[in-house]
């Protein structure tokens, strides 16, 4: 039928299957680092992917999903205090970070059937409200020291070389397959229906999309995400603050690397996490002024550029490097090939 | 007696969170949005204010005065800069941008006046530690029966102004359908900006008794924010005189949870609006609202 009509349903373009594939082979390559990279490249490195993580479940959420949270926070503290419990409990420390991320995950599972019936600024503000609320019962035990923190002693098993590339690839591993599993859930069934979710819940549920469990999947890989970012940073700062792993500065980072990036489009985090990596490393030392420029930042893209870079650059050109959406073109010759399925 | 104290203690505490939270629930009943910034823009006239009473020892009370206007002017700013642009794009543009007003406003006042925490306790002489006794053992502090006899005020007075004058007809009517509204010839721009201003002068006189009952510093908005926004909550969104009611339950739960452990008053504060969120989540599956 599409055929006729002179249209047809396409999902890759060959830029864009190369761009995959060039992006997979970054990767790759990326895990050679430490053999090749000084030992302040390959730290800085490490946060750079730490970045993407956070913008890229920030996006997940909030520019496909229409989950605008302030709160996820709560699942990079209660990840990064989940591996310092497992580790007190004799767990060897590298798996008790991956597992301190699995815990957050868990916790957004148990809180997505309340969290996720609340609507848009209550839900915004209730996330931030349970991420105070972890903040203030993670102080009550004891192994924390309240605000003065502790640290991932077990981490001293490793000497600082072997930790710092440990701790790389381990950042390179959860950023690759963070960023293939979303990319492959909003290319597939779920893609379509978050979106249609975000832009009409209403509607979306009548055409028989199941919105809760929809939204679930997003809720609970993004705490997941946040929380194994939490762990990460864990690992390459060894001490825990939990007013630090709690402060709402990490939302803000998101927020401001989905936004400038482009919210809704799966390339933009990625290009948001890198500038907000490359402005830090080059203004991050002005301190006060650099967080006034940020703030100021978000609320011109908010205002003026709500598509952000990559957006905008998409919607002018019709690029998609990493597709996840469907694009209906019309061609001058009946193709040649086979109708779909 | 311990616990009757507390519960009166938490009631006028209450009064704070109402005074601190009517400019939230006023913009949220008007423009369906939550205003990221609100604890930040209090903050910020709390510094204003200071800052007249420091230089010129004028009375707390004078020196609010002459930042209410200003503080209106702001919020009418605000609104036709900011707000206005984003009304129309659902939930998300104005949760960003006011987000990110706020984180702005908080390093401005970080690099104008310092970390250093102030307060206005020290301007307002006897009124900061005076105390009528009930019994002999229950004391009502002048200041914290002065805050909530302002909240009752100001909440009154939003009441009033939005059922008894034109403008507060207006505001109603684009709050109900802001399209037919602006065919019956009202100008929703003017309003919504009109309504912004209000609500940021109640957030200047919430900030201005924050800085007379306790300390402030550049960045103690978002936690006002917080509890103001547990008061809308509590008592419903987008009502006044719920607001008050929400704000007197918030203060309760804290000072009761402050009695129980040291570490309880905040807890028990979050404890209590997650749980009034969860029953109302409850009572509409109940009844089959999706």
């Amino acid at each position: 039928m599409s055929a006729r009509a002179g249209l047809s349903i396409q999902r890759w373009t060959p830029l864009s299957a190369a761009s995959v594939a060039a992006l997979a082979a970054l990767a790759l390559a990326l895990a050679f680092g430490p053999l090749f990279l000084g030992a302040n490249a390959v730290d800085r490195l490490t946060t750079l992917f730490i970045y993407v993580v956070l913008a890229v479940m920030w996006n997940a959420l909030a520019g496909y999903g229409g989950l605008v949270s302030v709160g996820q926070q709560a699942f990079f503290g209660l990840g990064a205090y989940a591996a310092i419990r497992l580790s007190s409990f004799g767990l060897p420390v590298y798996p008790a970070l991956v597992l301190g991320g699995a815990f957050a995950g868990l916790v957004a599972l148990a809180l997505s059937s309340f969290a996720l019936r609340l609507r848009g600024g209550e839900f915004a503000i209730g996330m931030w409200v349970l991420a105070e609320l972890f903040h203030l019962l993670v102080n009550l035990d004891r192994l924390i020291n309240g605000e003065t923190g502790t640290s991932l002693i077990a981490l001293n098993a490793f000497g600082p070389e072997a930790r710092r590339n440990y701790n790389y690839w381990l950042a390179l591993a959860v950023m690759a397959a963070l960023v293939a599993l979303v990319f492959s859930l909003l290319r597939g069934r779920l893609g379509s229906s978050v979106q249609a979710i975000r832009d009409s819940e209403e509607a979306a549920a009548s055409l028989g999309v199941r919105v809760l469990a929809a939204k679930r999947v997003l809720f609970v890989v993004a705490g997941a995400g946040c929380g194994l970012a939490g762990t990460l940073t864990l690992a390459t700062a060894v001490s825990f603050q939990p007013a630090t792993y709690f402060g709402v500065q990490w939302t803000a980072y998101m927020i401001f690397m989905a936004l400038v990036g482009g919210l809704g489009t799966f390339e933009g985090p990625i290009i948001g996490a890198i500038v907000f990596f490359v402005l830090e490393s080059v203004f991050g030392a002005s301190g006060v002024w650099y967080l006034v420029g940020l703030g100021a930042t978000a609320v011109v893209f908010a205002l003026y550029l709500p598509r952000g870079l990559w957006g905008t650059l998409e919607q002018r050109f019709g690029i998609r490097l990493l597709p996840v959406g469907y694009r209906v073109t019309t061609r001058r010759r009946a193709p040649a090939a086979p109708s779909p399925r | 007696m311990i616990w009757l104290n507390q519960v009166i203690q938490g009631v006028m505490l209450g009064g704070y969170y109402a005074l601190i939270a009517c400019g939230l629930s006023f913009m949220f009943g008007v423009m369906r949005i939550i205003n990221l910034a609100h604890g930040d823009l209090a903050i910020l006239a709390a510094f204003l204010v200071w800052a007249i009473v420091d230089r010129s020892g004028m009375s707390p009370f004078l020196a609010l005065a002459l930042v209410l206007p200003l503080m209106g002017a702001l919020g009418w700013l605000m609104q036709r800069a900011m707000l206005e642009r984003s009304l129309r794009s659902g939930v998300l543009v104005p949760l960003l941008t006011t987000f990110g007003l706020a984180i702005v406003i908080q390093n401005l006042l970080f690099l104008q006046f310092g970390a250093d925490t102030r307060s206005l306790a020290p301007a307002i002489g006897d009124l900061a530690f005076e105390s009528w006794s009930i019994g002999s053992r229950i004391y009502i502090g002048h200041l914290a029966g002065l805050t909530f006899l302002v909240a009752v005020l100001m909440l009154g007075a939003l009441q009033l102004l939005l059922t008894h004058t034109p403008l507060g007809r207006s505001i109603r009517a684009i709050a109900e359908d802001p399209d037919t509204a602006e065919l019956v010839g009202i100008d929703s721009r003017r309003v919504y900006a009109a309504a912004a201003a209000i609500a940021v002068m109640t957030v200047a006189v919430g900030g201005t008794f924050l800085a007379m009952r306790a300390t402030f510093g550049p960045y103690a908005g978002p936690a006002q924010l917080i509890f103001a926004f547990e008061a809308v909550v509590i008592g419903g969104l987008g009502s006044m005189w719920g607001t008050l009611a929400g704000g007197i339950v918030l203060g309760v739960a804290q000072n009761l949870g402050a009695q129980i452990a040291p570490n309880g008053f905040l807890i028990a504060g979050h404890a209590v609006f997650l749980l009034v969120l969860g029953a109302r989540l409850a009572r509409q599956r109940l009844k089959g609202t999706p």
